[in-house]
């Protein structure tokens, strides 16, 4: 397409964005299309959760995965259409001769930034608190005990999710705001920290004197709370308004997003994955091949994104072709690690075929210590089921 | 919950969140007017007060102190005018009004319009600085190898905190949007 690939990342900000080839529309289009999917998605979870329970399953009752599943689908509903809306904005300025964005019509360019982040805080959370629901079924089960602090971690998810709407311009402290804008969101940014706190605690809690073994879902879970919390830790750095001007748009920002969603949220999915295979196929996995794809890739994933906090305190800068020499030993570890933790993942698609094509026969509870309706099922689960609604009795609620 | 009714419960549920939507998409748009009234009410963003000479012939002097006040002016890409503030800086009376004169200079062989847009440094100074005649309020028009003297008059409240002893204001020339691309793309200089 004349002009090329979007300019500009991500984030689209204005002016560079409009510079823009042909493949401008397209983009928007783009954004409109994956927005409206998701909100499409967002409303059908709200409507089955709060419409379609068994009975007996009263809200308080639900597992913690589907209460982050319902957060997830309110932050989506509040924040893609405010996305919508930025984007269309650069649409008419391109276009239509609107002057949102530019400077030369009386309009702003920080504007953008304000209304993106507005949708772009949000957005991250929509990415993380499912992976704690995940986190937060596979702890108990495999710590044989019922989920520590159920309803702080209900409210604790509600309370992130309210915080993610008022922080947004902790992306954006070095664009001049007033000291009171900073403080402001300085504040509100490190509070996060409080609720998030909750929840590692409650985790914490519930392998305390439990009876652990620790098959592959697990492992990925205990990384999970021990990597995330690292990301979490220099979040709260970031959030810093006085060290932010120094690390704003370092690798030490690069460092910190991918903990959290890289060992943070890819590692509750494989978590997940390795959790609900047998139940999916009907067959058990190949631990060991599990065993070694966790080791590999927790090893290798610390490998690529660690020594990329050095490199960000060191000085070197976020989306550069080129950096200067003395940061090319770090780098070269980082991208060691980086080439071994992709290989690994090739691990990861053998164990998903061996499982779908065979192996050991999957019980309908596949592990010992699972509670929650999906394991009262046969593994693989039937095309049909629950044409009669389950027994009350049999749902005990608490993720128990 | 029997087949129909949970049909009429899912409706209404998709009704409200499609409402809910909506409702965000344009609280999107609103976030720009939201922004103007906060910014205007702070002062942030480094956005002047206009004042009538009246008003500002009813401010006290502060005769006490004076605060500077620096010129700064620059053009935006592809608007091919000079433009310059014939003062660089200036030492003002506190509520007393002050002209200044800013030069501009069409380079282009075509008349080409122009808008200003100010903004002054830093910014919790902004709300003590206000115009009662400034060259921004209006598009400019030059012709081909126009030149004009702009002035600018001024007050600084004398409100202002005494922290406060030098004020930067900035003008940047845009090319005018509605007429912004109507000329050849190269464009060709007098000299």
């Amino acid at each position: 397409m004349p002009g090329g690939a979007p300019a500009g990342g991500w984030t689209m900000y204005p002016p560079l964005v409009l510079q823009t080839g042909d493949a401008f529309p397209y983009l928007i289009f783009a954004i409109h299309f994956m927005g409206a999917s998701s909100i499409a998605g967002a409303i059908n979870i709200i409507a089955t959760v709060f419409n379609m329970r068994a009975p007996g399953m009263t809200l308080m009752k639900l597992p913690l995965f589907v209460w982050t599943w319902i957060i997830t689908a309110f932050l989506l509903i509040a924040s893609i259409p405010v996305l919508a809306g930025a984007v269309t904005m650069l649409l008419t300025d391109k276009f239509f001769g609107t002057a949102f964005f530019s400077a030369a019509g009386g309009g702003d360019p920080v504007m953008f930034q304000h209304i993106f982040w507005f949708f772009g805080h949000p957005e991250v959370y929509i990415l993380i608190l499912p992976a704690f629901g995940i986190v937060s079924a596979i702890i108990p089960t495999f710590a044989r005990k019922p989920l520590f602090g159920y309803g702080s971690m209900v409210y604790a998810t509600g309370a992130i999710a309210f915080l993610s709407f008022i922080v947004w311009a902790h992306h954006m402290f070095t664009v001049g705001m007033p000291l009171a804008g900073e403080l402001f969101f300085m504040y509100t940014t490190v509070l996060i920290a409080v609720p998030t706190g909750v929840k590692i605690f409650n985790w914490i809690a519930t392998m305390w004197r439990g009876s652990m073994t620790f098959e592959t879902p697990m492992l990925f879970a205990l990384a999970f709370v021990v990597l995330f919390t690292i990301g979490g830790f220099s979040g709260l750095m970031l959030g810093v308004t006085p060290v932010d001007f120094q690390y704003h748009d370092t690798y030490f920002v690069v460092a910190h997003f991918h903990y959290v969603l890289v060992t943070g949220a890819v590692f509750a999915l494989m978590a997940g994955a390795y959790f609900w295979l047998p139940k999916w196929t009907g067959h058990m996995y190949n631990e060991t091949l599990g065993k070694w794809h966790f080791w590999l890739s927790t090893i290798s994933v610390n490998v690529l994104f660690f020594p990329q906090h050095f490199l960000g305190l060191a000085g070197m800068p976020r989306r550069i072709p080129d950096y200067a020499v003395q940061f090319s030993d770090f780098n070269m570890v980082s991208s060691i690690g980086g080439f071994v933790y992709g290989a690994s993942q090739i691990l990861f698609v053998v164990v998903v075929v061996k499982c779908a094509r065979g192996g050991e026969k999957a019980t309908d509870e596949v592990w010992e210590g699972a509670q929650g309706l999906e394991w009262t099922l046969p593994s693989p689960p039937p095309f049909h089921s629950f044409t009669e609604a389950p027994d009350p009795s049999s749902i005990t609620g608490g993720n128990r | 919950m029997s087949n129909s009714e949970l049909k009429r419960a899912n409706r209404k549920t998709a009704i409200k969140l499609v409402l809910a939507t909506t409702t965000m998409f344009f609280f999107g748009y609103a976030l720009i007017p939201l922004y103007d009234v906060f910014c205007e009410v702070t002062g942030l963003n480094g956005k002047t007060g206009r004042l009538s000479s009246q008003e500002v012939a009813q401010m006290s002097l502060d005769e006490s102190r004076l605060v500077e006040v620096e010129f700064v002016a620059s053009v935006g890409a592809d608007l091919p005018w000079e433009f310059y503030p014939l003062v660089a800086k200036i030492s003002v009376v506190p509520g007393a009004e002050t002209q200044v004169d800013f030069m501009v200079v069409n380079n282009a062989q075509y008349a080409v319009t122009g808008n200003a847009v100010p903004s002054v440094a830093p910014n919790e100074a902004a709300k003590y600085f206000s115009k009662t005649e400034c060259f921004c309020f209006t598009k400019q028009s030059l012709k081909a190898g126009e030149s004009r003297k702009m002035p600018v008059r001024f007050v600084v409240d004398p409100d202002i905190p005494r922290g406060v002893s030098l004020l930067t204001l900035g003008y940047t020339f845009f090319e005018a949007l509605d007429t912004a691309g109507l000329y050849p793309p190269e464009h060709t200089y007098i000299n």
